[in-house]
This record gives structure tokens, sequence and C-alpha cells, in this order.
């Protein structure tokens, strides 16, 4: 009866997917890696709206961070014209830090919460940067009733 | 080419037949040839070298000819003019050219070899999902497809976010679709075909340096060839000079040349990046007054040096397209929706990627093919709605020349759907209204009911599994045979009968 998935290995093997949802680009602030914290409708009964709100927010500033003109970006910068762009042969770049440090995140997130729910959010990078994908499954054994039970196990593993 | 283009799309008919039948993750196509490199099934035009470390446009031919340019006039300054000026002047000459010969070439490979800033093409379950919210978004009733913009606002200014019919996403601001790498790229400012290459987001300021220091080094190289000259002129006579030395002659001429096209792109390029524009929107001026008295550029951080420091040093974002990665065969797809308005998600995510352009091409081919043959009594699809011109009255020169074996009254629409994604930049009009003429005969397609509203091109399964330029080349520029044509119109029918 439960449809608590403890871990990745279990979701793929014994849940089938259902929907994928995805979460858009927000253009507003220019062209800065930046997505959209609306919540989206489809997962209205599979994660409470502030969770998801605070994973979004916290990727939006990652990619701030990833991205911002400031000091240490023009010393990048002037260092690598210098080298004649050859240092970032071996150095990597400040924005593939944080971009592993997203990765990390995004991990860190699916282990934490999205699983246990039986979602799965796909690294942007993987989807060119467009969307953040969510991925839904549902057990294959239960079916309908998957949603609310998804709901229980997830105020269970919440009272934890 | 016809035959092997409609087996592999019975083919591709069959794994999508089945994969209803069968759950998701178990599908009987299985991948049983070796992992391949994601590069090599890149749906851009698009040439790639050691192994996908490289990315350059198709046609290289003038950037072979800007590297033996750049070669040769230096080979030839360092070896006739260097040794004289490092003896009458100073060594350091020959030294400052080195360096600057070794940059112009450092940064010229960087620009021709680095991604530019390609968005990678969206998959088949976002494409699906963005045709849902449009299709919401309008109402989603009738033949009449919705207008593929969105518009946002930056900064103050409000900006049309057009959607790419190749690469089936809304494109962001300022990227652009390169009509002739066949790719949205980010900041896309142009595609120089002198560096063999699209220059955008990742490749802008090497193209920039690159420029900078080749009017550098023209201005260096011409300067001391004269002197050269002017100096052996002293000593023997302008005419023995010229005899002695004769390679300047050419390095003069070349420079000559150059300097003034060198010199006049770094300038303009430099106006560019003070401003923030790309050439793209320079030439369509976006941004300037003209336009309007609230017309302002957006993105621009407001002073000139804040815009150079981010253009120049800003940081460098990785590539989206991820070309030395492995392709993942076993990746959950979602199962079609049995409405069957979207077909995205029952194919094989690559195959579909490479088979749209094909899918809607191909088929629009056999139906006109269908349409013409005297079997097509039945036929209820409309050969008179490809008549009707574009309604944006766009021309396509040059593109009703492509030796297709179709009514020419239809030629028109299928040209400008094609050559839509083909338009230079700022000839654009790239509208959702040429998708319109397709729409009818697609209604009649056997996986979609007549009273569902047929999404925009890419519907049919997959043609064939070579990379699709291939195949598009191979469909315009050999003219079928007869016998070909009739089987294929044979084959249309076939399956426009099995409604």
């Amino acid at each position: 009866m439960a449809t608590e998935f403890h871990n990745l290995q279990e979701l793929r093997h014994s849940a089938s997917l259902v929907t994928k949802v995805f979460v858009q680009r927000d253009y507003s602030e220019g062209t800065i890696c930046r997505f959209q914290t609306k919540f989206p409708s489809d997962l209205d009964n599979r994660i409470e709206r502030t969770l998801l709100e605070e994973t979004v927010k916290t990727l939006n500033s990652y990619y701030v961070e990833a991205e911002k003109i400031g000091g240490q970006s023009y010393l990048e910068g002037c260092l690598a014209c210098a080298t004649a762009y050859i240092v970032f042969l071996c150095m990597e770049t400040r924005y593939e830090k944080v971009l592993k440090k997203i990765s990390g995140y995004i991990q860190e997130q699916n282990e934490k919460i999205y699983t246990p729910r039986g979602l799965l959010l796909t690294d942007p990078i993987e989807r060119g940067m467009r969307v953040l994908e969510i991925s839904v499954f549902e057990d294959r054994g239960s079916g309908s009733s998957s949603p609310s039970s998804s709901m229980s196990s997830s105020a269970g593993s919440g009272a934890r | 080419m016809h035959l092997g283009v409609s087996e592999s799309m019975r083919e591709c008919e069959y794994s999508q037949i089945s994969t209803r039948s069968s759950t998701p993750m178990e599908t009987p196509y299985k991948h049983r040839t070796p992992k391949r490199r994601k590069w090599e099934s890149f749906p851009g035009r698009n040439k790639f070298c050691c192994n996908g470390r490289i990315m350059m446009a198709k046609q290289t031919g003038v950037f072979y000819l800007t590297l033996v340019l750049i070669l040769v006039t230096c080979g030839l300054f360092f070896t006739f003019d260097c040794p004289f000026l490092a003896l009458k002047l100073t060594p350091v000459i020959p030294v400052i050219g080195g360096v600057l010969f070794l940059f112009v070439l450092g940064t010229l490979l960087r620009t021709s070899f680095t991604d530019p800033g390609v968005l990678p093409r969206a998959t088949p379950d976002e494409a699906a999902d963005l045709e849902r919210q449009i299709d919401v978004v309008n109402g989603g009733t009738g033949y009449r497809p919705p207008p593929r913009t969105k518009e946002v606002v930056i900064n103050g200014q409000t900006i049309k976010l057009k959607y790419c019919f190749t690469c089936k996403i809304f494109r962001p601001p300022r990227a652009s679709h390169c009509s002739l790498c066949d790719n949205c790229v980010e900041r896309f400012d142009h595609h120089c075909p002198w560096v063999g290459n699209c220059v955008g987001r990742r490749n802008y300021r090497f193209f920039y340096m690159f420029i900078l220091s080749l009017s550098f080094l023209t201005i260096f190289i011409f300067s001391f060839v004269i002197t050269h000259i002017i100096l052996r002129s002293h000593q023997s006579g302008f005419l023995n000079a010229l005899k002695d030395s004769p390679a300047s002659v050419l390095e003069v001429v070349v420079c000559f040349f150059s300097v003034w096209s060198i010199v006049g792109l770094s300038g303009f390029h430099t106006y560019l990046i003070s401003s923030n524009q790309t050439t793209n929107e320079d030439i369509k001026g976006s941004w300037s007054s003209k336009r309007g008295k609230d017309n302002y550029n957006p993105y621009s951080h407001g002073n000139i040096f804040t815009n150079c420091c981010a253009a120049l040093c800003g940081p460098l974002p990785p590539s989206l397209i991820d070309r030395r990665g492995f392709i993942q065969s076993d990746a959950p797809q979602l199962a079609p929706p049995t409405n069957g308005t979207t077909m995205y998600g029952a194919t094989q995510s690559q195959l579909s990627h490479m088979c749209d352009q094909d899918q809607c091409i191909q088929s629009t081919k056999f139906v006109l093919q269908a349409a013409t043959t005297p079997l097509l009594q039945q036929q209820g699809s409309e050969p008179v709605v490809l008549t009707a011109s574009p309604e944006n009255g766009c021309s396509v020169p040059g593109r009703t020349s492509l030796g297709q074996p179709t009514p020419p009254t239809s030629t028109p629409s299928l040209s400008c759907h094609e050559a839509t994604e083909m338009l230079p930049i700022h000839g654009q009009c790239h509208t959702h209204n040429h998708s319109h003429p397709l729409q009818e005969p697609m209604a009649h397609h056997h996986f979609l009911t007549p009273e569902e509203m047929p999404s925009p091109p890419g519907m049919l399964p997959c043609g064939s599994p070579l990379g699709h330029s291939h195949t598009i080349q191979a469909g315009f520029y050999n003219p079928a045979s007869q016998d070909s044509l009739h089987e294929d119109s044979v084959r249309g029918l076939v399956k426009l009968s099995s409604v």
C-alpha cells in the first residue's frame, strides 16, 4: 500500500511516468537565467506550494551568482584574455563551478523532498536551460489511488 | 532515396504503434548499436571534429581562405621584411609581430571552433507541453493556428518572443535562428563566413579580440613593409628596392585592402559593444530612436565602460549542447495521449529531433503528389489551399527553383514553409501564418481526426534516420524519377486511406 519511494532506483523500477510538468523561463529581468516561480497547477495535490517555490528561488539565486558581473568575473576575463584563453584548458570557469553546485543541490532536493512524493527534478542544464522539468511518477500497482496515498506518505515523511 | 525514406517511415510507424501497447519503459526498439555521442546525431547543420570537441558551420571554404591569407602574409613578412628591419631598426619588431600573429591565430581558432551559444532543440515532451499551453490560451478551436509570439516586459520595454518552428521553443530575448547553421543561437550577432561559424554569446568576445588584433596586425605589417621599402629605396633606389623584395609588394596590396574593411569592422563592433547591441539588432534598428520616442535598449547597463566590461570580461556560460555526452536511449518517455493531439511523446526523442522537418516536408510532398495523380478522387484534401499565396507576403527569392516534382502552384507555400526557417535574420517574416496552408492536408493524416486542431508541422512519424539535412537536400536536389513518384504517391494514398 505504501507508495513512498526511497530512492531514484526504486522510483524508476516500480513507478511509471505519468506526465512531465515544465517550469518555463522568466525573462522579465532580461536574458539572465531565471525560472518562473508561478506554481504549476498540475502539481496541486502532489507537493506543497512553498517547497517548490523555495527550490525555484534557490536555483534562481544560484544562477544570479553564476552570471554576476563583478570583480571576480572581470579578473577571470582579463586573465583569460591575457593568456589568449589558454587558461581555460586547465581552469574551470566560475559559471561551471556554480553549475556543479546546482547539480548537487538538485540531487539533494530530489532525495529529500521530491522522490518521496513521486516527483523528479531534472537539472535545467540537461534541457538547455530552457525549462525546469518535473517528472511526475505514479506507482504502477496503485494507479489512481496513488495521489492520496502519496499525500499521506509525504505527511508521514514530513512528520519524521 | 525516396524508397529508403518511406521504408524507414514505415519502420517508425511500427515502433510508434507498439509503444502504445507496452509500457514506456520497455521499448521494443532497442538500441543495439554501440553508444554514440550526442554530436553524431546533432540536428543542426554543423561540422564536428576531434570527436565533438570542435564545432563549426558546414561551409568552411572562406575560413580556410582567411587562414591562408593570414599565414601567407605573415610568413612573407617574417621571412623577407623582418631580417632587414631587425638589423636596421630593432629586433623588437619581429617579436611584437610574432606576439600579434599568435594572438590573432589563437582568437581566430577560438572563434571558429567554439560553440556560439546554440540552444538545443526542445524535447518532444516540452514541445507537446508548449503546444498544449498555446492551445489553452487561444481557445484551441478551428483551424486557424494561434499566434506564435509571447510578450515580455524587460526593463520597461515590451519585447516579443518568437516561436521557432524548427527548434520548437520560444526564443529567449536576443536569440535568433541562423538559417545557415539551422540552429537557434543565444545573443545572435551574425553568421561570419570568414570565421566559418556563427558569432553569438559564447564566442563574441573572441571574435572581437580577433578583429581588433587583426587590425593592429594589419596596420603593423603595412607600416613596417612601407618602412622597409623606403629604407631600401634610400640605399638602392625605389625600383631596385621592389626588385630585391618582391614579397613586400604582395603584402602591401593585401594589407591595404584589409585595413579598410578590418579596421572599419572593429570600429563598428566597438560601437556595438559600448551600446550593448548585436549586429542583428543594429541592422533591424530595434533600439533606434527613430522607431519611437520611448524606444531604448533595455539590455544596456547605462554606461559605456560597464557595457564593454560585461561583453568582454563577463562570465562565459558553458555550452548547452553537450556534444561529447553519450546518447541515453533508455530515458523514460511519456506514453502518447489517447486523443492523438500530440505525437511527440510516442517516438524516440532523438529520432523525432531529426525527423521533424523531414516529416513535414516529406508528408507534404506525399500529399501533393497524391493530389496530382488521377487515383485521387476521394481525396478530400484541398490542393487549392496550397495555392494560396503566403499571407504575409514575404518573398522567397530563389527558393522556387528547388526542383521538386510538384505542381508549380503549390511550390510557394511549401518552399515558404521551409524557407521560414531559412530566411536571413533581418528579412524575417517568420510567422505562424505559414503553417496555415499546411494544416489542412495534415488534418487528413490517419493519426488525427478531422475535428481536432492539428498541431503545426512535425506530426508524422519520422522520415529517415539520416541527418535531416541530408534528406532535405536529397529530396530537393535530386529530381525523382516518374516511377518512384508514382510509387510514393501510392504509398501516400495508402496511408491516407487508412483513416
